[in-house]
């Protein structure tokens, strides 16, 4: 044996390798979130310096303005809840491996429904409990159903839910401007007339008059609506069988089947649940946000809400942390000029976010290496 | 410079995961041009080792050295650059391409251009210089398991393997496809290539490899030439003690019938028939073995009877209980379990830990959690409770199960289905990758579910565990019954006759008029 170790020590030299990682380990896991924003807003730095801003006094102020005042966390908050419920909905999709995708129009369905109530199904004097109620309920049934669609698709007959859903989107959009312009509509213009104050979400400026610090904190009830749900959420997958089932299923269906778990069936409950959730999403933007129902009332937070539940993991309480996150980069940037930049931003952001989750999956080494 | 007369040498290599120390301190060479056949239990590391000389791990400490030259290797490609590919028990093919697309796929000095004839000439040269028999034009979905294996060796030939490594090759084969592949690796060493297999059967150990090398706990127990070495010392030195064996098998005391099939019909996975009216019952307190050739209508059979697989005609009965339309959750509740083929892609989700895979036939019931609700405890109290009585070597109740070695993942599964306590219990190939003091408890926990008068209906290919513990032997030939023996009366040649189609005199004259 030992004849052989002259030829085992060769000459070697010192290399950089990128290698893929076979595990990711629990640190990065829980990091990977930050690293990626920290990542992203130092590129956005550098696009801020080119176009002659100093990034240091932007992201400043954009911090500030998010965070930096009771205003701003309301403002944040109300980004962030309906960000939070969608994010929520994709989320139960995604975990069984449902790439349910159309959230954003699962969202204007639901906001399409709780309008009909608020405005034209519904005596105007509706107690206000009773109208929230049902206008909760038909948000959430609206959405269901409209995620219905691609999971009866999928479950009867395999259709790629990844298409249908998001089919689904633009034709949910063109279904509400027809209804804004037209029949709906207030005077003509794309908007619905103001919904009456039984149909607002309470707010905690509603309150000042008793606490008058809460003036002008326009956040709504609907954010414990989106933590209560986050909470459930966070219980059902750990606690309970059906979270059991779906995380069987998204892991290897033919076992779940092997299992005597009804799949078509469970296919369209996920979907039903996911899509409701986002609906309900489009509820609370519509009672408590805007009063009305108008056009694009949504800068895409169905689609921003994939992005947040994918950086979080799916895990339930990291999406109402990372909502927040985005909440503020969207407050933020809505108060830089030119809007252009903040758009820009935002993009930054949400490219490095997808891009860079694939790059922490390799690493750099530093070592010795054999001369071959 | 000398030029080292081993193909491959392995130093001092160190792998640790999270709670196993898989590989301490293994020294392991292989000379060029010679078959190597590495040994060992169930988790002793062998995979893991050779995982780490394929590139696709890498070792905590320790060198290697291929033809006497240090390497580092950083990923198969490597490997595959310095000689060294690896056939894995799961073959990494893409279903809906061809044969040569497959064996290009990843090749990089091929461009972006392929052109069809010369890659389809270009494995039909490999495939008959080494007598590995395939269609290059064929997709891969349309190969059974022994042909895709070729399509995987001729893909590393292609890429310029000297050394090959085959991990535990002749698990998934049919005798006859194993005779083939030995075949095959003889012409290769003959061309001065070092093979390097993995196998739990000692007689085809024996009759194949030049030396051998036992792992035991992730240490090597002694490096041996296969010539003048036996079966027993080899399991001693896997095992570390005294191997028997023999297996304790009591008079068969038949019960009620507990399961029945009336001339069940059924379609494969292309919609074509596979089973054709076959009509069988199985007895509280025995065992009845199905022998046949793989891809004679087994799987179907079994998933018929666990009511994953519709039926076309007939009806199953279970425990008096009459179906028609079966389904899994119904045959579950009436009490039948059910250990697959087919234990990542059917029998376990891979990322999920052990204890989720233990419960996972019995999660519905009330003592896993009232109504909807899924207590943690008790589940963490059963699955201890089964690694601890079934002797399933894993880090921790939580690790999942794709970090299991191949045996103590089939451990998890007959745990889960032997605890369920079954009226009827069907068993595909449950010895397949077990080491042989796994096979030894496995079958005689089949014998123990008999004697506690469970039925047993035992699919497998090895005529020899057939033989060995089934009562009653039927001969399932394209999805047909071609015969029905006692096990006393079974003679070998006969039944090995049926499984290859040929008929018994009285038997043909039977089935003469169905066509
Ligand atoms: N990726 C991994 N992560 C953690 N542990 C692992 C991993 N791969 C293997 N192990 C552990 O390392 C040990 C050796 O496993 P290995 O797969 O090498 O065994 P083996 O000898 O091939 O066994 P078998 O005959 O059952 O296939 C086992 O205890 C296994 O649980
Ligand atoms: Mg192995």
């Amino acid at each position: 044996m030992t004849s052989q170790t002259t030829t085992l020590t060769q000459q070697r030299r010192i290399g950089l390798r990128i290698e893929r990682r076979l595990e990711q380990p629990l640190w990065l896991r829980v990091l990977t979130p930050f690293i990626l924003i920290a990542a992203a807003l130092l590129i956005g730095a550098l696009l801020l310096s080119l176009v002659g801003a100093n990034p240091w006094v932007v992201y400043n102020k954009m911090a500030s303005i998010a965070f930096g005042s009771a205003h701003g966390w309301s403002d944040t908050t109300i980004k962030a809840t309906p960000l939070i419920l969608a994010g929520l909905g994709v989320s139960i999709a995604f975990r069984m491996r449902l790439w349910n995708i159309g959230a954003e129009g699962q969202l204007f369905i639901g906001a399409w429904v709780a309008t009909g109530f608020a405005l034209f199904w519904l005596p105007r004097d509706t107690p206000q409990a009773i109208m929230l109620l049902v206008m909760a309920i038909g948000g959430f049934v609206g959405g269901a159903l409209w995620a219905f669609v691609p999971g009866v698709l999928k479950a009867k007959l395999n259709i790629n839910e990844i298409i249908t859903s998001l089919m689904l989107t633009y034709v949910a959009i063109l279904w509400n401007n027809y209804w804004i312009y037209g029949p709906w509509s207030d005077r003509g213009f794309g908007l619905t007339p103001q919904f009456p104050r039984n149909a607002w979400l309470p707010r905690f400026t509603d309150y000042s008059g008793d606490f008058p610090f809460l003036r002008g904190i326009t956040a709504h009830a609907g954010i414990f609506l989106a933590l209560a749900v986050a909470i459930l959420l966070w219980f059902v997958w750990k606690r309970t069988k059906w979270g059991y089932e779906v995380k069987v299923i998204g892991d290897n269906p033919r076992a779940g089947q092997y299992a005597g778990m009804y799949l078509a069936r469970k296919i369209m409950a996920v979907m039903l649940l996911s899509g409701g959730l986002a609906g309900l999403a489009g509820m609370a933007e519509v009672s408590g946000v805007v009063h009305r129902l108008q056009e694009r009332f949504s800068p895409g937070y169905g689609f921003t809400a994939i992005i947040v539940a994918w950086l979080a993991k799916l895990n339930p309480l990291a999406i109402v942390l990372v909502a927040y996150l985005f909440g503020g980069l969207l407050v933020g940037s809505d108060a830089i000029q030119p809007a252009g930049i903040a758009k820009m931003l935002q993009g930054v952001v949400l490219f490095v976010v997808v891009g860079g989750e694939l790059l922490l999956q390799y690493r750099i080494k530093v070592g010795r290496s054999a001369s071959s | 410079m000398t030029t080292s007369p081993y193909a491959v040498e392995m130093r001092g290599i160190t792998k640790r995961f999270p709670g196993v120390l898989a590989n301490d301190r293994v020294d392991f060479q292989v000379r060029k041009g010679e078959i190597h056949a590495l040994l060992g239990e169930n988790g002793a590391g062998k995979s893991t080792l050779m995982n780490i000389l394929s590139g696709l791990y890498r070792p905590d400490e320790g060198e290697i050295a291929i033809h006497g030259q240090v390497v580092e290797f950083h990923s198969p490609r490597d490997a595959i650059r310095h000689g060294v590919g690896m056939v894995h028990q799961h073959f990494m093919l893409t279903p809906s391409q061809s044969v040569a697309e497959n064996v290009f796929l990843g090749a990089r000095e091929i461009g972006f251009v392929l052109n069809p004839q010369r890659m389809a000439a270009e494995v039909r040269r490999i495939a008959e210089q080494y007598r590995l028999p395939v269609d290059p034009n064929a997709k891969i979905w349309q190969l059974s398991v022994g042909e895709q294996q070729r399509v995987e060796i001729i893909k590393i030939l292609y890429r310029g393997a000297e050394i090959l490594i085959l991990d535990e090759p002749t698990a998934v084969l049919t005798p006859q496809e194993a005779e083939n592949l030995f075949v095959t690796l003889r012409s290769m060493a003959a061309d001065n290539k070092t093979i390097i297999f993995i196998s739990h059967k000692l007689e085809e150990v024996l009759s194949i490899a030049d030396r051998i090398t036992v792992l035991r706990s992730g240490r090597v127990a002694a490096t041996l030439p296969a010539q003048g070495v036996t079966k027993t010392e080899l399991a001693n030195l896997m095992v570390g003690r005294q191997v028997l064996f023999q297996l304790e098998k009591p008079p068969v005391q038949r019960g009620e019938v507990r399961l029945r099939l009336d001339k069940v019909c059924a379609l494969d996975d292309k919609q074509l028939p596979a089973l054709c009216e076959v009509s069988l019952t199985v007895h509280s307190g025995e065992i009845v073995g199905v022998a046949g050739v793989a891809g004679n209508g087994q799987r179907e059979l079994a998933e018929a009877i666990c009511g994953l697989r519709p039926l076309t005609a007939g009806a199953i009965e279970v425990a008096g209980e009459r179906m028609t339309r079966p389904t899994a959750r119904r045959m579950i509740d009436a009490g039948v379990a059910y250990v697959p083929e087919d234990r990542n892609a059917t029998g376990s989700a891979p990322n999920l830990s052990v204890a989720e895979n233990l419960i996972l036939k019995s999660y519905r019931r009330a003592e896993m959690g009232a109504g909807p609700f899924l207590d943690l405890s008790a589940m963490e109290r059963i699955a201890a409770s089964l690694v601890k009585s079934f002797n399933i070597l894993t880090p921790s109740i939580k690790t999942p199960v794709r970090k299991l070695s191949g045996g103590n993942l089939q451990k998890v599964l007959l745990a889960r289905e032997i605890s369920s306590q079954p009226k009827v219990l069907i068993a595909a190939s449950p010895t397949r990758g077990l080491d042989i003091g796994a096979t030894e408890s496995v079958r005689s926990l089949l014998l123990q579910e008999r004697s506690q008068g469970a039925a047993i209906l035992l699919i497998s290919e090895d005529l020899d565990e057939i033989f060995a513990i089934s009562d009653r032997i039927v001969v399932l030939y394209e999805g047909r019954i071609m015969g029905e023996f006692e096990t006393a009366d079974a003679d070998l040649t006969e039944v090995g006759l049926l499984m290859a189609g040929g008929r018994t005199p009285s038997e043909s004259f039977a089935t003469q008029d169905k066509g």
